[in-house]
């Protein structure tokens, strides 16, 4: 598994989607992240797991709670690949939008020719 | 007179699935649509980045029959593309392999179906099969192929989530 589906493999899941936005306000402990679900605080660890092996998070100690930072790199990266895929179809297919209109105005009848009328 | 819907561009796939689709509407009958994905003169007005020429060396659409284009830069550079059609091609269902010269070997096998929304309008659905997850990113990361997303809607989520906040 590359790193791309890591992260997407990650964000798949709404408790996942969830904690990353709380986190995105500032760092918090598995104590904090559990609390407003109906998790237990072992349930919520194995979410973080997940997050921290796609690179999402990183985790630091604070005395004896482990703090859950974002990192928002792989985002990035992530949203830039979709960004990518995206442009390069949208460009396409608007190019393919002018052509339509194009052979619509100057053949009103273009649409009848038959399908396997192919040079 | 038509009045121009823009229809966002769909792309499905899932993490770790060597598959991408995509579907997108088009204002325009279904004939007219194949004829712009059939006809190499027509192909050639849209399919290549706008910055690029790009030139059909060959054309031969049916079952078995090899096709061959090439996309020229400004300094005359060559990105080159060829595979092979399968089975009967009609607007129902066009299949092909689809090669990037660039990456030999890495080879896709591309399926294409238009379906008649009824009033003028038509969708075009895609769907691309890659020999692993690496070769389909690597393929969107070329910028030259159908390579494909995963996870639009994970991303389209989160997104929101964090606007939440």
């Amino acid at each position: 598994m590359n790193q791309l589906d890591g992260v997407f493999g990650a964000l798949a899941d709404p408790t996942r989607r969830a904690i990353l936005a709380r986190l995105s306000s500032g760092d918090l402990t598995v104590g904090e992240l559990a609390a407003p679900f109906s998790m237990s605080q072992p349930a919520v660890s194995r979410h973080l797991k997940v997050l921290e092996s796609a690179g999402l998070i990183s985790r630091s100690r604070r005395a004896t709670a482990r703090l859950s930072h974002i990192e928002p790199e792989p985002l990035k990266e992530a949203s830039d690949w979709l960004a990518r895929y995206r442009r390069l179809w949208e460009g396409r297919y608007e190019q393919l939008d002018e052509l339509l209109e194009t052979l619509k105005a100057s053949a009103p009848d273009g649409a009848a020719r038959s399908e396997g009328d192919v040079p | 007179m038509t009045t121009r819907t823009v229809a966002p561009l769909k792309v499905i796939a899932e993490p770790g699935m060597p598959f991408v689709g995509s579907e997108r509407t088009f204002d325009a009958p279904r004939d007219l649509v194949f004829r712009c994905w059939s006809e190499p003169d027509l192909l050639r007005q849209w399919l290549g980045p706008k910055r690029l020429t790009m030139r059909i060396d060959e054309w031969n659409f049916r079952d078995g029959g090899r096709y061959r284009y090439v996309h020229v830069d400004d300094d005359g550079t060559e990105y080159g593309f060829h595979g092979v059609f399968h089975g009967e091609q009609s607007a129902d269902r066009m299949t092909q392999t689809f090669e990037f010269e660039g990456a030999p070997g890495h080879v896709s096998l591309d399926r294409l179906e238009l379906v008649d929304l009824g009033g003028g309008r038509t969708l075009v659905r895609t769907h691309s099969v890659y020999q692993s997850v690496e070769a389909r990113d690597a393929m969107v990361d070329s910028g030259m192929a159908d390579g494909m997303e995963q996870g639009y809607q994970q991303l389209d989520a989160l997104l929101a989530d964090l606007g939440k906040r």
